[in-house]
């Protein structure tokens, strides 16, 4: 099936190639450092269709970026371990040459990251910096790869592409240069688009503008997308899929209308609590989750949310605290991992999800209590 | 572009008046002010036991008696266009760029610093060469293998390189290379239209010389600079569109760390002559280097004046260089 001498050539046979297009199954990444192991991903697991978008959810230090960079390999370094199972396509890889995962980077995979004014090379102009990409997987002159540049760019929408294809970086808005990356990560037509915080560091008003734009040539190229945010909002408008990461972990996952709709696990409940809402009535004061994330070296015994949970009790006894919780399914295709029963679970979302502002305040005041003065200069 | 180029040209010749003046000031305005008078100034140009006929003379000769900016515009005139000094009845004609007669020799000082000038630029422009090549490279796969054994070592040499003084490795150098095994016997400068395989071979140990000073700056600032870029997020950009490791680290790491050391390279470059009076001394080339030690030890202001007019001048053209070059490489300095 595949061409030894041109491993470019695979693409076009092995798209039609049956299952889902990224297959990542208990998928480790540990940094050797100073102070210890760095547990940045321990044992995640999904599946990925072609021309489905998967969000993944958490706050920073949740492995969530680390687990994007690993798909991509671009985690350098003897430090680094990385064990487990990326498929692309039916090829793994984890195992393969530094050499393989090059070629297929940019071409079958792409990325585009949260800061589009330092991602792009100051020195060279916007159409160089596409047409190096693309010339990189396609053999073509450069007038051939030019003529790529401006179309991709007309088609993310910069106006007068034919002009500004000689723009340097700093020539373009924030937004447009988010354009440009996108234009640059899909010239070369890949199957995956890997979006980290990539309207993080954007104005709301681009925002949309940059999401819509992500959904309109996912529709056009067909490829699937891992959108990397730790902003709910961001996810539930364009994914299919969502994974919530905690701690190198997964800790729910599920389609995007059961994990917004009915959560199971407390962390998710407690990004839910920290997002402003509309449908849900006025609520006076977001909830932050309390505490931080954890360190990566000394994961938490147990369940690594306990410490930060408010939800223990209802287990009862120190499960949490001494056995792992396990994905469970509690509802079709939908898996969180928390010792609750699906009978606590959807009766406590049921409860914080009710439209009633006075118990907002209660739960936030169980929550806050010792952090309170300085909540309430944030809201 | 170019109305940048034009605009770094006309600063270049301001700098360059205001270094004339500077220049003039240390070597006609202070004297007076230091109280000496016309007749005492002209007496430093006579010789020995002048007689007043002789200063007067003199005076006469170097319009001393003239208001000090009617010198100044002769002084700025020799060196634009030449001057005419009369001695009498007979008139000399001193082309330009004039910068008078030295003391000692009655020779004019420009030809003298042209004869000198390619022993230096020999040894100038080699020793940058080796230096940017090395130290450059050096510092750039010491980056890329940090905390390594070739790290360790290199910087440690880099150390030794940046604090041993010139005269100090040029005379091991020539103990060991010239006297001990002869690799290079006879060290002396040979010009490159009569035998460019002598005038290489005897410039080898003051190029190597004078360039490990320098190439240990230069690896320590590469490493720096390319420590810091292949952090960037364009870096990762660059990673992730899928290029070679090498187009990586040389077309967008080394680019982005090569500015500044660009900057320091035309100073440096300009600034040579103090690394090029050491060297030459050393090694005894009849540059520009050893010329500037002699009119400091005689004495001999017009040579000294052209010397520092003439380094004044490199550092100048040097640095305007350096922002041409600097705006061809990076984009945003072009829009100001």
């Amino acid at each position: 099936m595949t061409d030894p001498t041109n491993p470019l050539v695979m693409t076009d046979s092995v798209s039609l190639a049956p299952g889902p297009l990224l297959q990542v199954s208990d998928l480790r990444v540990q940094f050797a450092t100073d102070d210890g192991v760095v547990k940045a991903v321990d044992g995640v697991s999904f599946n990925l269709e072609r021309g489905r978008t998967l969000g993944i959810v958490g706050e920073s230090g949740s492995g969530k970026s680390v687990t994007s960079m690993a798909i991509m390999g671009l985690h350098s370094g003897k430090n680094t371990t990385i064990t487990g199972q990326i498929r692309l396509d039916g090829e793994d890889l984890v195992s393969a040459s530094r050499e393989r995962v090059r070629q297929l980077r940019g071409a079958k995979m792409a990325m585009i990251f949260q800061d589009p004014l330092t991602s792009m090379h100051p020195y060279y102009s916007v159409g160089h910096q596409i047409m190096e990409a693309y010339r990189v997987h396609n053999k073509v002159t450069k007038q051939v790869a030019r003529k790529r540049a401006v179309d991709m760019l007309g088609r993310v929408g910069i106006p007068n592409p034919a002009v500004r294809v000689d723009d340097y970086p700093h020539q373009f808005s924030g937004g447009m240069r988010q354009r440009a990356m996108i234009a640059m990560a899909l010239s070369c037509d890949p199957g995956l688009l890997i979006a980290d915080e990539p309207t993080t560091a954007l104005d709301v008003t681009v925002q949309a503008q940059i999401l819509d734009l992500i959904v309109d040539l996912q529709d056009e190229f067909g490829s699937a997308v891992i959108i990397i945010t730790h902003d709910l909002g961001v996810v539930a408008e364009i994914s299919d899929q969502i994974l919530v990461m905690y701690g190198g972990r997964a800790v729910e996952e599920g389609p995007a209308t059961g994990v917004f709709g009915q959560p199971g696990h407390p962390y998710a409940w407690g990004l839910l609590g920290s997002m402003p809402r509309l449908d849900t009535g006025r609520v006076d004061r977001l909830k932050p989750i309390p505490g931080t994330p954890p360190s990566l070296i000394n994961v938490p015994s147990g369940c690594p949310f306990h410490p930060r949970c408010g939800y223990r009790g209802e287990v009862g006894g120190d499960r949490c605290v001494t056995e792992v919780p396990l994905l469970r399914e509690i509802a079709p295709a939908h898996l969180a991992a928390c010792h609750l029963t699906s009978d606590q679970q959807s009766s406590i979302w049921a409860r914080l999800s009710e439209p009633v502002s006075d118990l907002s305040e209660t739960r936030a005041g169980s929550l806050l209590a010792s952090s309170d003065p300085a909540n309430e200069v944030q809201s | 572009m170019i109305t940048f180029i034009i605009r770094r040209l006309i600063t270049a010749i301001f700098l360059l008046l205001v270094v004339s003046v500077i220049t003039f000031a240390i070597f006609f305005l202070i004297p007076r002010l230091a109280g000496q008078n016309a007749n005492e100034l002209a007496a430093q140009y006579v010789g020995r036991n002048p007689t007043p006929a002789a200063i007067q003379q003199m005076v006469e000769r170097l319009g001393l008696d003239q208001p000090l900016p009617v010198q100044y515009w002769h002084f700025l005139k020799g060196l634009v266009a030449g001057e005419n000094y009369s001695a009498g009845p007979s008139v000399t004609y001193c082309p330009p760029p004039c910068f008078g007669y030295s003391f000692r020799s009655q020779l004019a000082v420009w030809p003298q610093m042209v004869s000198a000038l390619p022993v230096t630029v020999s040894l100038a422009l080699g020793a940058a060469i080796l230096w940017l090549l090395g130290g450059v490279s050096i510092g750039v796969l010491s980056a890329l293998r940090r905390g390594s054994i070739f790290d360790r070592f290199s910087m440690g040499v880099a150390l030794a390189g940046v604090s041993l003084p010139i005269f100090f490795t040029g005379l091991i150098s020539l103990e060991l290379f010239s006297y001990k095994w002869p690799l290079f016997p006879n060290v002396e400068y040979v010009n490159i239209a009569v035998n460019p395989l002598l005038w290489a071979r005897n410039l080898v140990l003051p190029w190597v010389t004078l360039a490990f000073l320098y190439a240990a700056l230069y690896a320590r600032l590469t490493r720096a600079g390319m420590l810091e870029t292949m952090n960037e997020d364009y870096i990762r950009t660059a990673r992730a569109k899928g290029l070679r490791e090498r187009s990586v680290v040389v077309k967008h790491g080394l680019r982005a760390a090569l500015t500044p050391i660009l900057t320091i390279f035309g100073m440096d470059l300009g600034l040579l002559l103090g690394g090029a009076i050491l060297t030459e001394s050393t090694f005894s080339l009849p540059g520009l280097g050893q010329f500037t030690v002699l009119a400091i030890q005689n004495q001999d202001f017009p040579e000294i004046m052209g010397v520092v007019m003439l380094a004044a001048f490199f550092i100048v053209i040097a640095n305007m260089l350096v922002d041409i070059l600097y705006a061809a490489i990076d984009p945003r300095v072009r829009i100001s």
